[in-house]
């Protein structure tokens, strides 16, 4: 167990972390993610608000959609990466758990009169089910179907009598859901979708932290900390898809500046040989010269190579480029990758 | 927690084992449940002479890097080629397949200065 945001989290259950990785990829892995946060906003002005606030589009939206976005501060730093959810008639906007006091200061400050911020964190459990037998085992043991659902929706649905926001999305990279529900019912749930599992012969288990990072790390998903943080901004860590800069949003501004300026570094993918490169080993150019840092590395069990994300100087970044990783003192030979290093299911 | 009878361990959780002229050395199983999930190890050369302590190479898990101590000093006599590709190896069989490098000891003496089974089960807490 480790302690995670004020939660104590298991990094890995008995199964082990690798294994937990591939039972996740071949068939469906259970993710005790209560720790997310979940605010809720309302109200006539909800619509104009969230646009101005997150950075992803939002005037297309309706329900039942769901987008990725980031949140940013007025330097285009990122002080969040989040989910919205369009709502019949709210937004629904799910955090990172070490962010949430200070996700909520940040709407809270800049909340105009006409919405209200509810903050369901608290009331709300989270479970995410993920894997290619993951919409299969909702489909047998819950209604209505969420194979009825688009990628990037969400539902209305009830399993084992308990009534759960059900978005199709995921950190994995796997095909799957998000599970909202009240918190009371948590562990009967989470019983009930372990115990069909094993009943139905759909292979379900549960997957501890590590596991979590390695599938999104090989997905090519950022974890706040890491690729993203509040001194990063979003252009630099390749987020400019998450940008709509045809409407007026917080950080906008900053983030042309940097487009016209163009980035000083650039997040990249660098593969290793003969080591573990992991987070804050330093990468060096060809001549030996530091160009860049490791925020992310680890061994990747399905594409099965030892890889970093890192932080380089923009003429070391394209794809192809022979570095090296610093590891416990020995330069060791890496390329930059193309990432991600795993397509995600919605791509394929 | 298996504990192999016929090995010797150091308080660093590797074992010594005299097969013939040489010592095999690998990780305790405790050593290995601790670590987690091995994902790479890097050993030393062969013919590399090392003293007891000195770091002869590391295991990476899942979770960090450990390096690893010699239980005695020596002359490294040959490194377990199949744990580049298999590294799991050491968490499936620590003291069987999953050795790390065999040693010819320079002073076979040293062996008595380590822990023996029933000691080594104590300090991990197992009798």
């Amino acid at each position: 167990m480790a302690p995670f945001a004020g939660y104590d989290m298991p990094i890995s259950y008995p199964t082990g972390a690798v294994e937990e990785h591939a039972i996740t990829r071949r068939s469906v892995g259970l993710f005790d993610i209560d720790h997310m946060g979940q605010f809720e906003v309302t109200g006539p002005g909800a619509d104009a608000y969230v646009a101005r606030m997150v950075s992803a589009k939002t005037s297309d939206m309706q329900a039942p959609m769901a987008r990725y976005s980031l949140l940013l501060d007025d330097r285009g730093l990122v002080l969040d990466d989040l989910f919205i959810y369009k709502l019949e008639s709210s937004w629904w906007i799910v955090v990172n758990a070490s962010n949430r006091e200070q996700d909520l200061a940040w709407f809270m400050a800049h909340k105009t009169p006409d919405v209200t911020i509810i903050d369901h964190s608290d009331a709300t459990y989270m479970i995410a089910v993920q894997g290619p037998n993951a919409i299969a085992l909702l489909d047998k043991i819950g209604a209505p179907a969420v194979s009825a659902l688009e990628r990037f929706t969400w539902g209305r649905i009830k399993i084992n009598s308990i009534d759960i926001l059900f978005g199709r999305t995921g950190y994995t990279g796997e095909d799957g859901g998000e599970l909202f529900f009240p918190a009371e019912h948590a562990e009967r749930l989470w019983n009930f979708l372990l115990e069909k599992g094993a009943e139905l012969g759909i292979e379900t288990m549960p997957i501890g932290l590590a596991a979590r990072d390695s599938l999104r790390f090989e997905a090519g998903m950022p974890l706040h900390g890491h690729e993203i943080s509040q001194s990063i901004n979003a252009i630099e860590a390749g987020f400019k898809w998450a940008c709509d800069f045809e409407k007026d949003f917080i950080g906008k501004q900053a983030l042309l500046d940097v487009i016209a300026a163009g980035p000083s570094r650039k997040l990249v993918g660098i593969e290793v040989t003969g080591g573990v490169p992991r987070e804050g080993y330093e990468v060096a150019g060809s001549d030996g010269a530091i160009i860049g840092r490791c925020v992310a590395g680890m061994y990747c069990p399905t594409v099965k190579k030892y890889a970093a994300n890192a932080f380089v100087e923009p003429a070391f970044a394209k794809a192809g480029t022979p570095v090296k990783v610093i590891i416990r003192g020995q330069p060791k030979d890496a390329v930059v990758v193309k990432r991600p290093l795993y397509i995600p299911a919605y791509r394929r | 927690m298996s504990i192999d009878v016929n090995a010797r361990y150091a308080e660093s959780h590797e074992y010594a084992r005299l097969e013939g002229a040489a010592v095999v050395c690998g990780i305790s199983d405790h050593a290995q449940a601790e670590l987690g999930d091995i994902v790479f190890i890097e050993l030393p050369a062969v013919g590399k002479s090392l003293k007891k302590g000195e770091t002869f190479g590391t295991v990476e898990s899942v979770k960090a890097a450990s390096d690893l101590y010699m239980p005695i000093s020596g002359t490294i006599a040959e490194v377990n080629g199949a744990l580049q590709a298999d590294p799991a190896l050491v968490n499936r069989e620590p003291y069987g397949a999953g050795w790390l490098v065999k040693i010819t000891p320079a002073d076979l003496s040293e062996m008595d200065k380590l822990m023996d089974a029933k000691t080594y089960g104590k300090t991990i807490g197992e009798e």
